[in-house]
């Protein structure tokens, strides 16, 4: 059976509803909230940024940069059948592409020798974590003050069967038929539209990946449009 | 160091990282702006000043970044052979030496000077690589003994200490406490308990209500009540 | 920064006045405020602030063997994590509260309550029984973590619901949730700390009145029969309590639950709804 609807109704071009906030944890230097979907049953991610700070042990610290050092977690319970607390190897991935997720941005030759700690919290999974985890990420540096060209926004292609699909959920990517399913999950910086993440899990036609990359530019830019306004203090809350 | 802001007759507006502030080859950039294609482009999160030829940043969050000359509050974490490790916040290690005390203290007693969780108003000497050096070679430096302390967001020091020092000496006065305020948003007060409470709660007042109109009028009614 | 001497001392020649710098009394809490259903995957979920102190707590459920001398009851899990999410936490300095011990004092004052009913999480005597795994997370430290943890993990089990069981496959179906709430008594737990500053003892410390305190007790009390009944007690820091100021606590801390475990209850029964 070919994949021409969308379980939740969407059209294959739509995202979830988005919620974003910022300052949503007090002692931070900067912190925000993004969340595809709504709360019963979306993503929900924080972020929080400490910092720049002096890097201690020195050893770690660049000669004349400072670094960025992210680290993603999920809450035990954010998923169905329950992890373990504590650092995985899917984490301590999804931590490095998130570093570099936004590394290219930030301007990290100010402050030579610190850092800046970016903690990233999942308190709900549906898939894209990782993308909702970056765009809080990048709320909260914005809002920490952090000197920065831009911000970058992210979202998770899917191919379903033959279909390019912008924001897939998780039952979408248990789809197997046709096809099957196919997981890109992008970053791109909001002016230039660079990509600074990029992922693929499963199997896109060589001549189709442009049109996955077209597809993330547009949805994208619906995401920058809410963090946007969540900076802006602008009521920022698609039902 | 940014002129605190009056009754500002027009609300600036709040811009993001990438944003596009103002076109036009009339314009310079200025601090956290960068020009980019005939447009000057925001480089961080604040309010946008383009009232004039150049065009600016005013931050309105972020950690403390220190300047020579500062005059700041800081926090002794560690006494070493020749200095005190400072904690100022900010993206540096800070540091006082023993040469920038402004009498003679002898090597081995440094702790009697000045021990670990006392607290200091300094001055920003230099910013190396590798961190600030502090100074108290200064009027109204040294120790701070008594009374208390409290942290605001540091870019609105400018607001608290009001032009030429009006709004915050209205608040001393008021409450008959002694404060002094450190350009890293550390605020030092003395006086009696609810003279401390009062004045504490004034300042938070201010930071809260920063950038609305007649803060003046509405903190002499909230002192007075 | 971390605590000034100059705090400190504040701190605590305010209390030896019975003040404190927010102008609360020695032993009131700061606004508490419950919210449940917070992470939808768990089997429950609560969110507790106590003032600026935030924390979140799910509860799943597994199916595991039992104990070898406990064949017919269930078995509970609790984890805590202070994350770097939720602030600073100094590497030099006296030793904070660590996750560790927030996990065990909160398991013992859900244990020793007898707020659950063991023997109803028995699926197959000695083979299996339900395993209730409870996990703590801080958002936003702010002084007084261990309460709201108790609070939350109370709160959450309250609003939990098993998840389906295809008993032919002897397999729990994630993400399917049936209504049927824990097998609960009305024995619920509720945690005080109280921390010794100087001379003086406090409740609900705000971060800077944690840091100046020298030493705390923690008392889980429920009231089974109209009887205060300690389940469990935590000593914690350096310095030593004397007999009298045990006994003092243990005063307050009747006069606290009476007055501040019902508006809690109020509002995680209002959630149950």
């Amino acid at each position: 059976m070919a994949y021409t609807k969308r379980s939740d109704g969407r059209k294959m071009d739509e995202i979830r509803p988005i919620k974003a906030e910022i300052g949503v944890i007090p002692n931070a230097d900067g912190s925000a909230l993004f969340a595809f979907g709504g709360e019963e049953d979306g993503t929900v991610a924080i972020a929080a940024v400490y910092g720049p700070k002096p890097l201690h042990p020195a050893h770690m610290q660049e000669p004349d940069r400072g670094i960025i050092r992210a680290n993603y977690n999920m809450l035990p319970f954010s998923v169905t059948e329950r992890t373990r607390p504590g650092p995985s190897r899917r984490s301590k991935e999804i931590s490095m592409i998130t570093e570099n997720a936004l590394s290219s941005i930030v301007d990290l030759e100010r402050f030579p020798g610190t850092v800046i700690d970016v903690e990233i919290l999942i308190l709900q999974a549906n898939a894209s974590t990782r993308c909702a985890g970056i765009n809080a990420a990048a709320m909260a540096l914005a809002h920490a003050g952090v000197v920065m060209k831009e911000l970058v926004s992210s979202v998770s292609i899917g191919k379903i069967d033959d279909k390019i699909v912008t924001d897939i959920t998780k039952e979408e990517e248990d789809w197997e038929e046709g096809e099957g399913s196919t997981d890109i999950p992008f970053t791109l910086t909001s002016r230039t539209k660079q990509i600074t993440h990029l992922q693929l899990d499963g199997g896109i036609q060589t001549s189709r990946l442009k049109e996955a990359y077209g597809a993330a530019v547009k949805a994208c830019e619906k995401v920058y449009e809410y963090q946007v306004r969540a900076l802006k203090g602008e009521k920022n809350k698609r039902e | 160091m940014a002129e605190a802001s009056k009754e500002t007759k027009k609300t600036r507006r709040i811009v993001v990282p990438g944003e596009i502030i103002i076109s036009g080859e009339d314009h310079l950039p200025g601090d956290f702006t960068r020009k980019e294609d005939g447009n000057i482009v925001a480089n961080r999160y604040g309010l946008a000043d383009d009232t004039g030829r150049v065009v600016r940043i005013i931050p309105i969050s972020g950690t403390f970044e220190p300047r020579r000359g500062n005059t700041v509050i800081g926090r002794i974490e560690d006494i070493n052979f020749n200095g005190w490790s400072i904690d100022i916040g900010g993206p540096y290690s800070s540091f006082l030496p023993l040469s920038e005390c402004p009498r003679f203290i002898d090597r081995n007693s440094l702790p009697d000077f000045a021990k670990v969780g006392d607290v200091m108003n300094l001055k920003v000497w230099s910013i190396k690589k590798g961190g600030v050096d502090l100074s108290l070679k200064s009027r109204g430096l040294g120790k701070l003994e008594g009374g208390r302390l409290i942290k605001i967001n540091p870019h609105k020091v400018p607001r608290v200490i009001g032009k030429e020092g009006s709004m915050i000496n209205l608040i001393k006065n008021s409450t008959k406490t002694e404060i002094t305020v450190g350009q890293n948003g550390y605020i030092w007060i003395k006086g009696d308990v609810s003279g401390e409470k009062k004045a504490e709660d004034a300042i938070n007042f201010v930071v809260e209500e920063a950038i609305s109109q007649g803060l003046t009028e509405k903190i002499e009614k909230f002192l007075k009540g | 920064m971390k605590l000034s001497n100059i705090n400190k001392k504040k701190i605590e020649s305010l209390l030896t006045d019975g003040k404190r710098l927010d102008e609360r009394n020695p032993f009131d809490y700061r606004k508490v405020k419950i919210e449940t259903g917070i992470s939808n995957n768990a089997e429950g979920s609560s969110r507790v602030r106590i003032g600026k102190t935030e924390i979140i707590v799910g509860v799943k459920l597994g199916v595991q063997e039992p104990y070898p001398d406990h064949e017919d009851e269930g078995t509970m899990m609790v984890s805590m994590e202070f994350g770097q999410i939720c602030g600073e936490r100094y590497e030099s300095g006296p030793p904070r509260i660590n996750a560790i011990e927030v996990a065990r004092v909160v398991d013992r004052g859900v244990r020793e309550s007898g707020l659950i009913d063991w023997k109803k999480l028995c699926i197959k005597e000695g083979e299996k029984v339900w395993c209730i795994f409870i996990d703590i997370y801080c958002i936003n430290d702010a002084g007084n973590v261990l309460d709201a943890s108790s609070m939350g993990a109370a709160a959450a089990l309250q609003i939990a619901r098993f998840p389906v069981y295809d008993k032919k496959e002897e397999k729990i179906k994630f993400g399917e949730f049936t209504d049927d709430p824990l097998p609960l008594t009305e024995n619920i737990p509720f945690a005080m700390t109280f921390h010794k500053v100087g001379d003086n003892i406090l409740i609900d410390p705000n971060r800077e009145e944690e840091d100046a305190a020298e030493a705390r007790l923690t008392l889980a009390i429920s009231k089974p029969k109209k009887e205060y009944i300690i389940n469990s007690i935590q000593k914690g820091g350096r310095a030593p309590l004397t007999g009298e100021e045990l006994e003092r606590i243990v005063k307050e801390a009747e006069k606290i639950y009476d007055k501040i475990f019902p508006e809690i209850n109020k509002q995680t029964e209002s959630l149950k709804k």
